[in-house]
């Protein structure tokens, strides 16, 4: 190209704006200029629009008293606080549908994953007839679906629904048994860290030992045990029996062997036993607060109101499809082969899928994941229309309605944390690929 | 041994073949597949009872208002009382010939151009690009020709439904390879606004592009423009859609081999004919399932209008839901019923639609860009 341009640079100026390097720059100029006049002309407009109405505009309105009552809050909140108050209320809400959505569509978009590709034709069918109806459904419509045409519905708190484990349902949500802390509860949660900080301890132990000397250790199941087993065995009696047990056939096993140290096993025991100790040390400090009807509703406990029900069924129901298929697409991603190889070697069903085809379609599977995620995050702003106080419905709702004067800086705030939110995904996902690209190579 | 040889070969059994063989291997190949069976045919029966009872045995067919629909189930003379506003909102009723005349002429698009075998297709495209959309605002809008004045606040249902989702995809098109090649541009300018752009865009919510539509565009004008609010909806979501379309194409772009680029610049092409006449019409074929992708996530999305006040099928359904003419139980679940059950029709079409291509072009040994990276 610089070949066939070249001859133009003898004829002086006009010859100039033939060489690409010169275009380039003088492109790049009228963009930059008409960008920026785009820019000052919207600004110029702003200022003269608020200007006319006597807005000055800035950020000390958070500092104002809000007002208004917010249903549902994970920090103290009063109408007497501020609209900068009101907008944490609102951010933690979000963050709270967010992460109880993503564990919900992550359990059931797996299931139904999975599901789809079993061997089963009948679960096979339904699993897609699933992924067929929630994802060519508008989230809206199913949002007011479970809101409107089916948690509206539900009988008044008299006629409740009596639900196991002392917990009820009616027309004003979730009524659940609250665990409320006894004094002296510190101990047991102390021992519940010491518990986490052996397994973590275990874990890079682990893998050092399998840098040093090539030995494989289920440090993944560790780290599970952790993270899922750890708070549903510490409150189990029975488990400590369990748990001293293993102990000791772990002992045994490493003095007889030598060779290998379970310390799956030991992070295990040490997570469990420690809390349980603790527990019954301290005398079980752990009381449940149950709902009970006084006068028209319910008192105690917590109550999930139906706002939150309806969006984490709406959002997580819907993102569960996409990440089925998602699921799907990456066990199909790990060719036939790999499970053949390992077939071949003699592993095991479990742990071909563990060693061979798992890691392997996690590469396929998370990012497209993530991004998920990230979209379940940005659609639990459709709160906004059936009343969640999440921080749209609060910020950009509300309190942009009563301030209406700062309508700008609301509106800007509000997608900065959005904004904030993907760039984080974007640098988790960028780490992630270099990471995997390491192992590649 | 020889002898005893027939013996030994002796056909399978009788029964192990066909529907019983079938039977056996995908439903009760071992306990636990057949649990699974079980479970699923329970679940089956489950959904097909509610769904049959709701929808059939318990339904309500005849009546006049509301107190007709106690039964439980489905209120189908509200479904049919409001079924002219569901497609059309509040357009007017002697004029609606109109919108479906708008209908048809897009049809006449639109087939052509989405059966692979009839020729011509950019003629088509350019029909469905250029001319249509003039035709279509005078036959939507009026005013001229002597066809009555319809302002926007009279349309709704799937009428706007489409003119949003369609509007959108035609607008976000063009600007999505704008912002595609920006994005891949050697210009460093260029580059970073495209980047900056696109990136600033999937990074937020669509509902607070709509916000910023109905409470910040009017700041951003001088003060005597006003804008209609649809025209406002319409632009946020063009430039919306246009962010999530430019990133479909630039997959495309990078299916594209690194040859066709070298071969168009050894040629001697300008930019302009390099991408115009070798890159584009490539790359543009491959993301086309992509793109459908695209357009079901943006048809699914046109529902957020009715945040900001806007009647599309969905506002329509919602707003029924509540009528008190027709205030009865099951009001609500049957207008989502109607509204879900139209979109549920359009978007499994369309998805299949784009399915089919895709298997096309991979028939075809090309590299399909069907990621629509928009959900």
């Amino acid at each position: 190209m610089a070949a066939l341009t070249r001859p133009g640079r003898a004829n002086g100026l006009a010859g100039l704006l033939y060489r690409p390097e010169v275009r380039r720059v003088v492109y790049q100029v009228l963009i930059l200029g008409a960008v920026a006049f785009a820019a000052w002309w919207v600004v110029d407009n702003v200022a003269a629009n608020l200007r006319r109405q006597g807005i000055v505009a800035g950020l000390d309105f958070l500092g104002e008293t809000a007002g208004f009552d917010i249903s549902q809050s994970l920090i103290a909140y009063s109408n007497l606080s501020t609209y900068g108050r009101a907008f944490w209320v609102g951010l933690l809400n979000t963050l709270l549908v967010a992460v109880l959505g993503i564990v919900a569509a992550t359990v059931i978009g797996f299931v139904i994953g999975i599901a789809r590709l079993s061997s089963n034709w009948l679960v096979a069918r339904l699993a897609g007839a699933y992924v067929e109806i929630a994802r060519n459904l508008p989230l809206l419509l199913q949002l007011f679906f479970w809101y409107a045409a089916v948690l509206q519905t539900l009988p008044s708190p008299r006629q409740s629904y009596v639900l196991p484990l002392g917990a009820y349902l009616n027309v004003r949500g979730l009524h659940l048994p609250a665990p409320v802390a006894q004094p002296g509860f510190w101990a047991v949660a102390l021992a519940l860290a010491a518990g986490l900080a052996v397994a973590v301890a275990v874990w890079f132990w682990a893998r050092r030992r399998q840098a040093l000397t090539g030995e494989r250790f289920p440090a993944f199941w560790t780290g599970l045990a952790a993270i899922v087993v750890l708070p549903l065995l510490a409150f189990l009696a029975a488990g400590l029996a369990f748990a001293v047990a293993v102990w000791f056939w772990a002992r045994r096993r490493q003095a007889l062997t030598g060779e290998r140290f379970p310390a799956f096993w030991t992070g295990l025991a040490a997570i469990v036993v420690l809390p349980l100790l603790a527990f019954l040390a301290a005398g079980s400090p752990l009381r449940f607060d149950y709902p009970q009807l006084q006068g028209f509703n319910f008192q105690g406990g917590i109550t999930l109101l139906p706002e939150l029900i309806a969006l984490l069924l709406g959002l997580s129901i819907y993102t569960a499809s996409f990440i089925a298929e998602i699921v799907r697409a990456g066990i199909l991603g790990v060719s036939k082969g790999q499970t053949e190889a390992a077939q071949a070697l003699g592993l095991s069903r479990g742990r071909t899928l563990r060693l061979v085809v798992v890691p392997q379609a996690a590469r396929i599977i998370i990012p497209p994941l993530t991004s998920q995620y990230l979209n379940l995050t940005k659609n639990s702003s459709l709160a906004v229309a059936i009343g969640y106080p999440d921080l749209v419905n609060v910020f950009a709702g509300t309190v942009l309605n009563q301030t209406n004067k700062h309508a700008v800086e609301v509106i800007l705030i509000t997608m900065g944390v959005f904004l904030t939110l993907s760039l984080l995904t974007s640098l988790f996902m960028n780490w992630f690929n270099r990471r995997m690209a390491l192992v590649e190579g | 041994m020889a002898a005893t040889g027939t013996a030994t070969t002796s056909p399978l059994p009788p029964r192990a073949r066909g529907a019983l063989l079938w039977l056996r291997e995908n439903l009760f190949s071992s306990w636990g597949n057949t649990l699974l069976t079980l479970l699923a045919l329970w679940l089956i029966w489950q959904a097909v009872t509610t769904v049959l009872g709701w929808a059939v045995l318990d339904a309500t067919w005849q009546g006049k208002d509301g107190s007709a629909c106690h039964a439980g189930g489905a209120c189908w003379p509200f479904a049919s009382a409001w079924f002219g506003q569901f497609m059309y909102g509040r357009y007017p009723e002697p004029e609606r010939w109109r919108v479906n005349l708008t209908y048809a002429l897009a049809l006449a698009g639109l087939v052509p151009l989405m059966v692979p075998r009839v020729p011509g297709k950019p003629w088509t495209l350019l029909y469905l690009l250029a001319a249509f959309p003039v035709l279509a605002v005078i036959l939507l809008s009026g005013g001229v020709l002597g066809l009555a004045h319809v302002p926007t606040d009279l349309w709704g249902g799937l009428l706007v439904t489409l003119v949003i989702a369609s509007t959108g995809i035609a607008a976000a098109f063009p600007l999505g390879i704008v912002l595609a090649l920006g994005r891949r541009s050697a210009m460093p300018i260029v580059r970073w606004l495209s980047i900056g752009f696109i990136e600033v865009i999937r990074g937020v919510p669509l509902i607070t592009v709509l916000f910023m539509a109905s409470v910040m565009l009017p700041l951003f004008l001088p003060e005597q423009w006003t804008i209609d609010k649809l025209v406002r909806a319409l632009i946020m979501v063009a430039l919306f859609s246009a962010a999530y379309m430019a990133e479909v194409i630039r997959g495309g772009l990078q299916a594209i081999p690194r040859g066709q680029f070298e071969a168009a610049d050894a040629l001697g092409l300008s930019w302009a004919q390099k991408m115009g006449l070798i890159v584009l019409p490539q790359a543009l074929k491959l993301t086309i399932p992509g793109m459908v992708g695209t357009f079901i996530g943006l048809f699914k999305d046109t529902s957020l209008v009715l945040i900001i006040g806007i009647f599309d099928l969905l506002g329509i359904a919602h707003a029924a839901s509540a009528a008190p003419a027709w205030l009865s139980p099951s009001t609500p679940m049957t207008a989502y019923a109607v509204a879900g059950f139209i979109f549920w029709i359009f978007c499994f079409g369309m998805s299949r639609y784009s399915q089919m291509l895709e298997r096309r072009l991979e028939a075809g040994g090309e590299r399909v860009v069907a990621k629509a990276a928009y959900e």
